[in-house]
């Protein structure tokens, strides 16, 4: 198999993420909250990137803050998942009743950006980890849900499908053996899309002051503590947004490569 | 009827329907969600008697199908009702802002717009050759970035490397147009930079899937310049999923907003969400979420309608 | 002699593919192909699927399709060199001395704008004339080709008519700049029978009264006999035989073109009546939600280890049929007898030999297995489901089936996208006969292949069936194929069936007035037969 340049930086890069993020109590030089410089030092043997707006090692923020947007990404990217590709690939050989209460349900809560739902919410709920995972987890599955209902429908209605029933194959057989492997590719292109979404939606939340709140810390939170240091052209804000957009791209990358081995898999052979 | 009449109905319809939908889930199921409004204005330490009476005083005890009723009821004559942290008016206090938000806004899409039409048509055109690879190749980066970043990029690049901005923009009643142009330039910057990469791919895309068409071939066989190919069997083609690329993007830039005026402290109506948000202010809350919402439904109902009008098909039934 | 119009000389046609998984790949599509074509004549090209005959037809456009690269050679067209000309050159050539008839007229048409704008397009663009007169000719035209309503057709949109109509449309608009050439590719393949013949009748009358020469590109010999002057048949991007149509379809010269020949002559000879394995009696079904019904009332019998040919056009209700017995779609009324025992008209209330006696082979081979699995566990399967096969029991008698379809060894680990066409099929009736079954249907098996690829198909069927007295019930459109399989034969019209009994009597007449129109709309493979239908016809019609 080759693997193209853009993809394979990708994947490095990807990889360098969830190492730092895995194993970031080892890696990181400070603790996370430990005030050990002055504000907004600039790079030093001591501080690698400088410190921030009250004197915290920049680099072991980052390096916690991978943690913890990586975790609460994953996390919410896979409940999204599992929900979403579970009720979709229902609605999709059921069919009937189940298939239009679901749809209709999702037509309603995609109906509304998802940034303004989870703010309503939030406007109510408590700020936590748990609440912030299933909020975004539950809204980002709505979009799993289309994805996969609409990619197991077109596998459904293919002769083989038909073949499998009329040879008196169970329901079961049919999902797992028939239609979920042909699926399989689609799917885990979308995963990464799904989370990539979260990543940038955990973020903003966290930016606009209402995702993980200290002391933990992550990326989007790091952009708005050090915020103002850029009127006076400290760049420590920067750091965690370039962070953001690394991930982001990197997992993009991959994702790209993933849909068009796919599509090239299907294609048949002209006439 | 004419059938496509017919279609547009149902569809303005459902919109309606589906608002209605959305705004009983933002007043019934923010009601349904743990949390309490009387406990969030007086707090943890507040004693069981004060609860009770502000509960009265609110009206918090009638069942929660009155309170929506009475709560649409008043959306529908203009009454949001009040804040709970200052008891101003809510629909005073959004009338102003609104006006700023579909400033910001329209600005972002008068810029973005032929641009992004006009770099998908670049893109398009010579697909798979290097302007199309830079095109996408930066739509690609951009699209991975969120609004906050790429701002504070945006701010670094204008008003440190090139000091030509200021990292604020504020805009108050009285402010002559071009005042107003010069203090949202940044953040038209960063809403162009972002809505811009998604309408072009999808614009790429559009145009792509049209001239793959047989009867584009069949256009060239017939010995026709370029220039016609495009303008006489692509175009009319091309229109409807074009526009509706353009809605849907457009929608996108209603969310978009929300985050960039928080950056640029541009007092609007998102930044007015996201504060009242903090405050934990329901009726605030719930009154601009609906607005937005109203937005994003109107915007892709007119994508939808805009499609089914164009749709030769339906325009001209057997 | 005058110089010709169209002279082709080592012509090397190369494309790029890219196949899955794999780095892109130079292929050669046309190496060498030589080709003359005189003012006013036609030149058919015939061949299989990957002859490169399309690719060959559009060279004298010097267009090339997907990315295709005309690489090397020379194609004259009036006297001068067009194949490395500029766009400039090109464009003025395109749509006025040389115009094209695509196989899909649907989509060929711009679905935004109107037919009669389409059709004159070309000469306004050109300015060969101005725009009444262009609509003149093609209202004209329209006339000529048997259009219904030929003064306002053309105000039209390319949704609003019928496809053997827009076909005719399409040739209206390759004629109507008067061009000196017309590219006929596959013009008739996608109609159905009854209307191919229509269709064709109008084409060939319009290119003898134009005066127009034309390569005329099919898979059908009997089709491209009515048309053409002279024949040329194409086998991988080499041609195999040039000569007069007499010639070619009476004496041919190579054994590649005997095969394509006596292709549709493949003779069955009829089995004496039997007892029924299956009965269906008054069947009506239609579709949920639908008030419409696409079966009505259809009654049949077919013995045991025989094959009844169901045989009727798109819309006949034929595939239905097939889905009520299989019990996808659950009659509304009737009985379905199999085996002695009545059927449930429901899928989920059959026992498990119900479903393992009646199998199943699609159309559509590609589908009709699943990509993810090795042809081994397709064939497995049914082993494994309905006998409890496992393991190297079950092995063997894979390979015992594979032996069976004509397949050796070390295909059952493949994958189906490994296979050619015939060798999916072949894997699909593999796994019918996996389950031991007493009834296979067989819906529009053949249809997709080739005709050579498709014989073999049919060949295999029926020595299956003298081995193991398996019946069949074959859905077809194709009447060659039915007469080459069948024992008994029921024509379906509109969901019913017009005709009924052993393939001897069905085929002779008298007719009733759609079997006769069905039989004698398939072409033959002899000059003339086209206008001697023709000519019956219109006596027929002026009679009544």
């Amino acid at each position: 198999m080759r693997i193209p340049l853009s993809a394979l930086i990708g994947l490095i890069l990807t990889g360098i993420f969830l190492f730092v993020a895995i194993f970031a109590q080892w890696i990181a030089p400070y603790a996370i909250n430990d005030v050990s410089g002055g504000q907004w030092e600039g790079p030093s043997a001591k501080f690698w990137l400088g410190t921030d707006t009250i004197g915290r090692d920049i680099l072991s923020r980052l390096i916690y803050g991978a943690q913890i947007t990586i975790f609460v990404a994953l996390a919410s990217s896979l409940l999204a998942f599992s929900l979403g590709a579970f009720l979709g690939f229902l609605a999709a050989v059921k069919g009937g009743w189940i298939d239009q209460v679901l749809s209709r349900t999702v037509d309603l809560v995609m109906a509304v950006p998802s940034l303004i739902v989870a703010l309503v919410m939030l406007s109510v709920l408590p700020l936590n980890l748990t609440v912030l995972i299933l909020v975004m987890g539950i809204l980002d599955s709505t979009r799993v849900f289309r994805l996969s209902r609409a990619v197991a429908a077109d596998i459904a209605v293919m002769d083989f499908v038909e073949a499998a029933r009329l040879r008196g194959e169970k329901g079961i057989w049919v999902i797992f053996r028939e239609i979920l492997p042909n699926a399989l590719s689609p799917l885990v292109a979308e995963f990464g899309l799904r989370f990539i979404f979260a990543v940038l939606f955990i973020s903003t939340l966290s930016f606009l002051g209402l995702g993980i709140q200290p002391p933990l810390a992550d990326w989007g939170g790091m952009v708005k503590e050090n915020k103002d240091g850029l009127i006076y052209g400290k760049s420590a804000a920067l750091l965690p947004a370039a962070a953001i957009a690394a991930l982001a791209i990197s997992v993009n990358l991959v994702a790209d490569w993933i849909l068009t081995r796919t599509s090239s898999l299907k294609g048949g052979r002209g006439g | 009827m004419h059938p496509i009449l017919k279609l547009v109905v149902q569809r303005i319809a459902l919109g309606l329907l589906l608002l209605l939908a959305v705004s009983a889930v933002i007043f019934l199921g923010v009601e349904a969600l743990p949390g309490d409004t009387a406990q969030a204005i007086l707090g943890q330490q507040a004693t069981p008697e004060a609860l009770a009476n502000l509960r009265e005083k609110m009206g918090l005890n009638q069942p929660p199908l009155t309170r929506y009723f009475q709560w649409l009821g008043g959306i529908l004559t203009g009454d949001l009702g009040k804040a709970l942290t200052n008891g101003a008016d809510i629909a005073t206090s959004i009338g102003q802002r609104l006006g700023n938000t579909l400033f910001l806004a329209g600005c972002a899409a008068v810029i973005a717009v032929p641009l992004a039409i006009i770099l998908g048509l670049v893109a398009a055109r010579y697909a798979g050759k290097w302007p199309d690879k830079v095109i996408s190749g930066i739509t690609l980066t951009t699209i991975s970035l969120p609004e906050f970043v790429a701002a504070y990029f945006v701010i670094y690049i204008f008003t440190q490397a090139i000091p030509i901005f200021q990292p604020v923009a504020m805009v108050f009643p009285g402010m002559s147009f071009w005042a107003k142009l010069q203090a949202v330039a940044l953040p038209v910057i960063v809403l162009v930079l972002v809505v811009l990469a998604h309408m072009m791919r999808m614009t790429r895309a559009a145009i792509l899937n049209v001239m793959q068409s047989a009867y584009i071939e069949t256009a060239e066989l017939k010995g026709l310049s370029p220039m016609t190919v495009i303008w006489k069997h692509a175009f009319p083609n091309a229109i409807a999923p074009v526009v509706s690329v353009v809605m849907l993007n457009l929608a996108y830039l209603v969310v978009g907003v929300v985050v960039v005026e928080v950056v640029f402290g541009y007092n609007a109506l998102g930044q007015y969400l996201v504060d009242h948000v903090t405050k934990r202010d329901l009726p605030v809350v719930q009154a601009v979420g609906l607005i937005f919402a109203a937005v994003y439904i109107f915007l892709n109902m007119a994508a939808d309608i805009i499609g089914i009008l164009a749709n030769p098909r339906l325009r001209h039934p057997k | 002699m005058a110089e010709p119009l169209l002279q082709i000389r080592g012509l090397v046609i190369e494309a790029t593919s890219y196949p899955p998984g794999e780095p892109p790949r130079e292929v050669t599509l046309v190496h060498g192909v030589d080709l003359t074509l005189e003012r006013g004549k036609v030149l058919g090209l015939i061949g299989e699927s990957g002859a490169g005959k399309s690719t060959i037809g559009l060279s004298a456009m010097a267009y090339g399709r997907g990315g295709v690269r005309l690489t090397a050679g020379t194609i004259h067209l009036n006297g001068r060199e067009i194949r490395l000309a500029d766009a400039k050159a090109l464009r003025s050539l395109r749509g006025r001395e040389v115009t094209y008839v695509s196989q899909s007229a649907a989509a060929s048409f711009n679905p935004a704008r109107q037919i009669m704008e389409q059709v004159i397009e070309t000469c306004l663009s050109h300015g060969l004339c101005g725009k009444a007169e262009a609509e003149a000719r093609a209202v004209g035209l329209f006339r000529k080709l048997g259009l219904p309503n030929p003064e306002t057709i053309g105000n039209r949109y390319p949704h609003q008519v019928s496809g053997g109509q827009l076909q005719r449309c399409m040739t209206a608009m390759a004629l109507c700049p008067k061009p000196d050439l017309v590219i006929f590719d596959e013009p008739t393949t996608a109609l159905d029978v009854t209307t191919q013949i229509d269709v064709l009748a109008a084409i060939k009358e319009a290119i003898r009264d134009t005066g127009v020469a034309a390569l005329y590109i099919t898979h059908d010999l009997a089709v491209v006999a009515q048309v053409a002057d002279e024949i040329m048949v194409l086998r991988h991007g080499r041609m195999v035989e040039l000569g007069e149509t007499g010639q070619i379809i009476h004496a041919p010269r190579e054994d590649y073109t005997r095969a394509l020949v006596s292709v549709r002559s493949l003779e069955h000879q009829e089995k004496p009546p039997a007892p029924p394995v299956l009965q269906v009696q008054n069947l009506t079904a239609r579709y949920r939600g639908t008030n419409f019904d696409v079966l009505k009332n259809v009654s049949l019998d077919l013995p045991v280890g025989q094959t009844l040919a169901v045989v009727g056009e798109s819309g006949s209700g034929k595939s239905t049929l097939a889905r009520a017995i299989t019990g996808l779609l659950p009659p509304t009324q009737g009985r379905i007898t199999f085996a002695g025992r009545q059927l449930s008209a429901d899928l989920k209330g059959r026992t498990k030999d119900d479903l393992r006696e009646i199998q199943m082979i699609y159309q559509m081979a590609d589908t009709a297995m699943n990509p993810r699995q090795t042809v081994g566990t397709i064939i497995g399967r049914p082993l494994e489901f309905y006998f409890g096969l496992r393991g190297a029991e079950r092995d063997r008698r894979v390979q015992e089936l594979l032996d069976q379809i004509e397949m050796g060894k070390g295909f059952a680990d493949r994958y189906p996208a490994e296979l050619s066409g015939g060798q999916k099929q072949r894997v699909c009736i593999a796994r019918a006969l996996a389950a031991k079954p007493r009834l296979i249907i067989c819906d529009e098996v053949t249809s997709a292949l080739d005709p050579l690829v498709a014989d073999g198909i049919l060949k295999l069927l029926l020595a299956l069936q003298a081995e193991a007295g398996v019946a069949y019930l074959f859905i077809t459109h194709d009447l060659a194929t039915v007469k080459a399989i069948s024992d008994k034969i029921a024509v379906m019209f509109k969901g019913a069936v017009v005709r009924y009994g052993q393939k001897s009597d069905v085929l002779t007449p008298p007719f009733d007035d759609y079997t006769d129109l069905l039989l004698s709309s398939v072409p033959e493979m002899e000059q003339g037969w086209l206008e001697q239908v023709i000519a019956h016809r219109r006596m027929e019609s002026a009679g009544n």
